[in-house]
C-alpha cells in the first residue's frame, strides 16, 4: 500500500543557484500526481529531492521538510540510502544494468542489499515482472537474455520492475515515456494507472496530454515555484492562474 | 504551432459572427414582413435559410478538426465548446425566423385585423438580445452577456401578456381566430429566439469565466 | 546539375573513397608486418630447439649439450603471480579512486604521479627495489622481482580502470542509487562490473608488458641455475635466461635463447587468451 507525501518549505540549490523556492505540496496516497512545467522550471529537481537523489550531484543541496508516510526524509537521523530504498525511481532513458540478465536486473536491488533466499528472490522477481506487465514476454528467457537486449519499451518496463522489486511505498517517475514510441508509451501509461492501486506515483512529464491521461492531480511549476496544484481536470479546463493557463494552452514553454 | 491554431480560432470566430449576422438579418426581415405585410420579405427569409444551415455545418466541421488536431486546453477548449453550442443556437434562431415568416405569409393571405399585441416592439427587444449576445461573444465580455440574461424575463412577460390577450380575443371574436393564432405563434417564436439568445450569453460566460451559469445557478469548478 | 558534371564529381568522389580505404588497409598491414615477422622469425629459429628436455630440465653447465629452461618457465610464473597480486588490486583500487572520488586537485596529483611512474625506466625501478628490499633482506628473491614488476603494472592498470569506469554512463550509477544501493556497493558491483571487460584488458596489457621485462629482474630475482619455488630465494626467469644465453659465446645456448623467447611469447599469448575465455563465459554481453 502506498503512503502520502507531505512537502513543506522545500528549497534546493545547485551551487549558488536556487532552483526550488519554498515548495509546499501534499501528495495523497495511492494517487497519480503529475508535475508539469516548462524546461528548467524545477520539476525534475523537485522529484529528485523527494528521494534525496538531488544531493548526489556535486555541489547540490536541499533543505526543508519532506515526510513520506512516517519517514522524515531530511530528518537528522535519516540515511539517504535507506530513503532511496523506500522510494523507487524510474528515469527518462531506460537504464538496465548492461552486463546483467533480465533476472539479475530485477533482483539487483534485492541481491545487492544482502537478500539471499533463492526461492523468495524468484517469487519477488516474478511478482515484479507481472506488476510491470513484462512477465509474459520474458518469462522463458529470464537468465539467458541480457537486460540491454530488449526493446526500448520493454527496457523501461524492466526498469519499473526493478524499482518495484525492492517494494517501495512511493514510485517516482521522471518523464518515463518520453524516449518511447506511442504504443510503448500507451502501455506504460496503462501500467501507471494500474500501479496506483499499490503505490503512490509521482510523475514528471512535459507532455500535457499524458498528464491529462494518467494523473488525478497536477502541479504546475514555473521558475522553481509551485504555481498551481489542483485536480487535473481543473488545471486543464479552468486553471485559476493566468500563468498556468498560458502554459497549458501552449502560449509558452 | 500556436499561430496556426490561433488562425483556426480566429477563423471560427469570424465565421460564427458572420452566421450571427445572417440570423439577425433573418429576424429583422421577418419583423419587417410583419410590419409591412409584404411577402417579398418573407421570401428573403425563406431563401436565406440554406446559407445559415451551410454555415452551421462548416463551423461544426472546423471546430471538430481543431479539437482533434490541436488538443486545445483550458480557455481554448472552452472557446471551441462555446462555438459549437452557439452554432446550434444560431441555427435554431434561423429556424424560428423562418417559422415567423411562414406565419406572416399566412397572415397576409387573411384579412388584416387589429390586434392589441405589439409584435414589432417585442421583436425589437428580441433582436437587441441577439445582437448584445453576439457582441458579448465578439468582445469576450461576460458583463454584456449577463445583461442579456436579465432581458429574458421581460420578453417572457411580453409573451405571457400576448397569450392572455389573444386567447381573450379568440374567445370574443371567433372569426379572427386564425389571425390571432398566427400572432400567438409568432410571439412564441420570438420568445424562443430570446431563449436562444440567453443560451448564447450563458455559453459566452462559460467560455470567458469557466463558470456554468445555466439553469439559473453559477457553478464554478472546485 | 548537368549530367556530365555530376558524373565527373561522383567519379572523383569514388576514387578518393577507394584511395582513402586503400591507405587505411595499407597502414593496418604495415602494422601487422613487423609483428608477424618477429613471430615467424622466432618460430623458425626457435622451434627446432623446443623439445621435451627443454621444457622439463634445468640448464646444464656450458659445454654440455642439452638442458632446458624449465626452472625459468616456472620462475617467470611465480614472479608474475607476485607482480599481479601487487599490481592488479592496487591498480584497480587507484583507478576506482580516480574515477569515482578523485575528480579534484588531489586526484590530478595522483594522475600525474601515475603517468610519471609509467615513464620511469625499468632498470631504475629495478635498482630502487634492490636498495629498498634486496639490500635489507640481504638476499635476492622472487618476491622482490615481483614487487618491481608489480610497481610497473600499477600505472597501466590504474589509468585503464579509470578510463573504463568513466565510460560507464552516469545513468547506470543513478539507477543503482535509486534502488537504495550504497555508493561503495554501486562502484564495485555495478560500475566496475559494467566496465569489467575494459578493466581486464587493461590488466592484460600491463601483464603482457611486464612479462618480458629483463632489467628490473637483474637486481631483484637475479636468476638461478636450479629449481626454486620459494619466494625469498633468487629465482630463474625466462627473460633473464634468454638474456644470459643470448650474450654468451655458446652456439648451443644461442639456440636455447631462441627457444626461450618463443616459449615466453607463447606463454604470454596463452595467458591472455585463457583470461579472455574464462571471463567472457561469466558475462552477459549487451546488445
Amino acid at each position: 500500500m502506498g503512503v502520502g507525501i507531505e512537502v513543506r518549505g522545500l528549497n534546493a540549490w545547485y551551487g549558488k543557484n536556487q532552483s526550488l523556492n519554498s515548495i509546499d505540496m501534499s501528495v495523497p496516497a495511492n494517487h497519480v500526481t503529475a508535475v508539469i512545467g516548462p524546461s528548467g522550471c524545477g520539476k525534475s529537481t523537485f522529484v529528485r529531492c523527494l528521494n534525496r537523489m538531488h544531493e548526489t550531484i556535486p555541489d547540490a543541496r536541499a533543505e526543508g521538510s519532506v515526510k513520506v508516510g512516517e519517514m522524515d526524509v531530511y530528518g537528522s537521523g535519516s540515511d539517504p540510502v535507506d530513503v532511496r530504498r523506500r522510494i523507487g525511481m524510474v528515469f527518462q532513458k531506460p537504464n538496465p544494468f548492461p552486463t546483467m540478465s533480465i533476472f539479475d536486473n530485477v533482483a539487483a536491488g534485492l541481491k545487492l542489499n544482502g537478500f539471499r533466499n533463492r526461492k523468495q528472490l524468484n517469487e519477488l522477481v516474478e511478482r515484479s515482472l507481472k506488476l510491470s506487465a513484462l512477465w509474459d514476454e520474458v518469462k522463458d528467457n529470464l537468465h539467458k537474455k541480457s537486460g540491454a537486449s530488449l526493446s526500448g519499451g520493454q527496457q523501461q518496463r524492466l526498469c519499473i520492475a526493478r524499482a518495484l522489486a525492492v517494494e517501495p511505498e512511493v514510485l517516482l517517475m521522471d518523464e518515463p515515456a518520453s524516449a518511447l514510441d506511442p504504443i510503448s508509451t500507451s502501455k506504460i501509461e496503462e501500467l501507471i494507472f494500474q500501479l496506483k492501486q499499490h503505490y503512490t506515483v509521482v510523475i514528471v512529464t512535459h507532455n500535457m496530454q499524458q498528464a491529462a491521461r494518467v494523473a488525478e492531480l497536477t502541479g504546475f511549476f514555473l521558475m522553481g515555484s509551485l504555481i498551481e496544484y489542483d485536480k487535473t481536470e481543473k488545471i486543464f479546463t479552468t486553471p485559476a492562474d493566468k500563468r498556468t493557463e498560458d502554459y497549458v494552452t501552449g502560449r509558452f514553454g | 504551432m500556436r499561430s496556426r491554431f490561433q488562425q483556426g480560432l480566429d477563423d471560427l470566430k469570424e465565421r460564427l459572427l458572420r452566421m450571427g449576422g445572417l440570423a439577425e438579418q433573418a429576424i429583422d426581415r421577418a419583423t419587417e414582413a410583419y410590419r409591412t405585410r409584404d411577402s417579398k420579405f418573407c421570401q428573403m427569409v425563406l431563401a436565406g435559410e440554406s446559407a445559415i444551415n451551410d454555415a452551421e455545418r462548416e463551423i461544426d466541421e472546423l471546430a471538430l478538426d481543431l479539437l482533434a488536431m490541436q488538443q486545445p486546453m483550458a480557455i481554448d477548449l472552452r472557446f471551441i465548446l462555446a462555438i459549437v453550442k452557439i452554432n446550434a443556437d444560431l441555427e435554431r434562431v434561423g429556424d424560428q425566423a423562418v417559422n415567423i415568416a411562414q406565419r406572416v405569409l399566412d397572415l397576409i393571405s387573411e384579412p388584416e385585423i387589429d390586434l392589441p399585441v405589439d409584435i414589432p416592439r417585442m421583436a425589437d427587444g428580441v433582436s437587441t438580445m441577439v445582437q448584445r449576445a453576439l457582441e458579448s461573444f465578439l468582445d469576450g465580455k461576460a458583463e454584456v452577456a449577463e445583461a442579456v440574461l436579465q432581458m429574458d424575463g421581460i420578453v417572457d412577460r411580453m409573451k405571457d401578456e400576448a397569450f392572455v390577450v389573444l386567447v381573450q380575443k379568440m374567445h370574443d371574436e371567433p372569426s379572427c381566430t386564425r389571425q390571432a393564432l398566427d400572432v400567438l405563434l409568432i410571439a412564441r417564436n420570438l420568445e424562443r429566439i430570446a431563449d436562444h439568445a440567453t443560451n448564447i450569453a450563458e455559453d459566452v460566460i462559460f467560455w470567458v469565466r469557466g463558470a456554468d451559469v445555466r439553469h439559473g445557478g453559477a457553478h464554478y469548478r472546485e | 546539375m548537368p549530367p556530365s558534371t555530376s558524373q565527373a564529381v561522383s567519379l572523383w568522389r569514388r576514387l578518393t573513397d577507394w584511395g582513402a580505404t586503400g591507405f587505411a588497409i595499407l597502414a593496418a598491414v604495415l602494422v601487422l608486418v613487423p609483428l608477424l615477422a618477429i613471430f615467424t622469425y622466432l618460430v623458425i629459429k626457435g622451434v627446432g630447439s623446443v623439445n621435451w628436455a627443454f621444457l622439463t630440465q634445468t640448464p646444464k653447465p656450458p659445454g654440455e649439450a642439452g638442458g632446458g629452461m624449465a626452472n625459468g618457465i616456472v620462475g617467470t610464473g611465480l614472479i608474475l603471480a607476485v607482480a599481479s597480486v601487487i599490481g592488479v588490486p592496487l591498480g584497480i583500487g587507484s583507478g576506482i579512486y580516480l574515477a569515482e572520488y578523485g575528480r579534484n586537485r588531489f586526484g590530478d596529483v595522483i594522475r600525474f604521479t601515475a603517468d610519471v611512474l609509467n615513464g620511469v625506466p625499468s632498470i631504475v625501478v629495478g635498482i630502487t627495489v634492490y636498495s629498498l628490499i634486496v639490500i635489507r633482506q640481504k638476499h635476492f628473491s622472487a618476491f622482490s622481482g615481483g614487487v618491481a614488476l608489480g610497481i610497473m603494472m600499477i600505472p597501466t592498470v590504474a589509468r585503464a580502470t579509470e578510463e573504463m569506469l568513466l565510460m560507464v554512463p552516469n545513468v547506470i550509477r543513478e539507477a543503482a542509487y535509486g534502488l537504495g544501493i550504497p555508493r561503495w556497493r554501486t562502484t564495485l558491483s555495478i560500475t566496475l562490473r559494467t566496465a569489467s571487460a575494459g578493466v581486464i584488458t587493461g590488466c592484460m596489457l600491463a601483464f603482457a608488458r611486464v612479462a618480458g621485462e629483463t632489467a628490473p629482474l637483474l637486481f631483484t630475482a637475479f636468476g638461478n641455475q636450479f629449481w626454486n619455488l620459494k619466494l625469498n630465494q633468487p629465482t630463474a626467469a625466462l627473460s633473464l635466461q634468454v638474456y644470459t644465453y643470448a650474450i654468451s659465446p655458446y652456439d648451443d645456448w644461442h639456440k636455447q635463447a631462441w627457444a626461450g623467447s618463443l616459449i615466453l611469447i607463447l606463454l604470454i599469448v596463452g595467458a591472455v587468451a585463457a583470461v579472455r575465455i574464462t571471463t567472457s563465459r561469466g558475462m552477459m554481453k549487451g546488445s
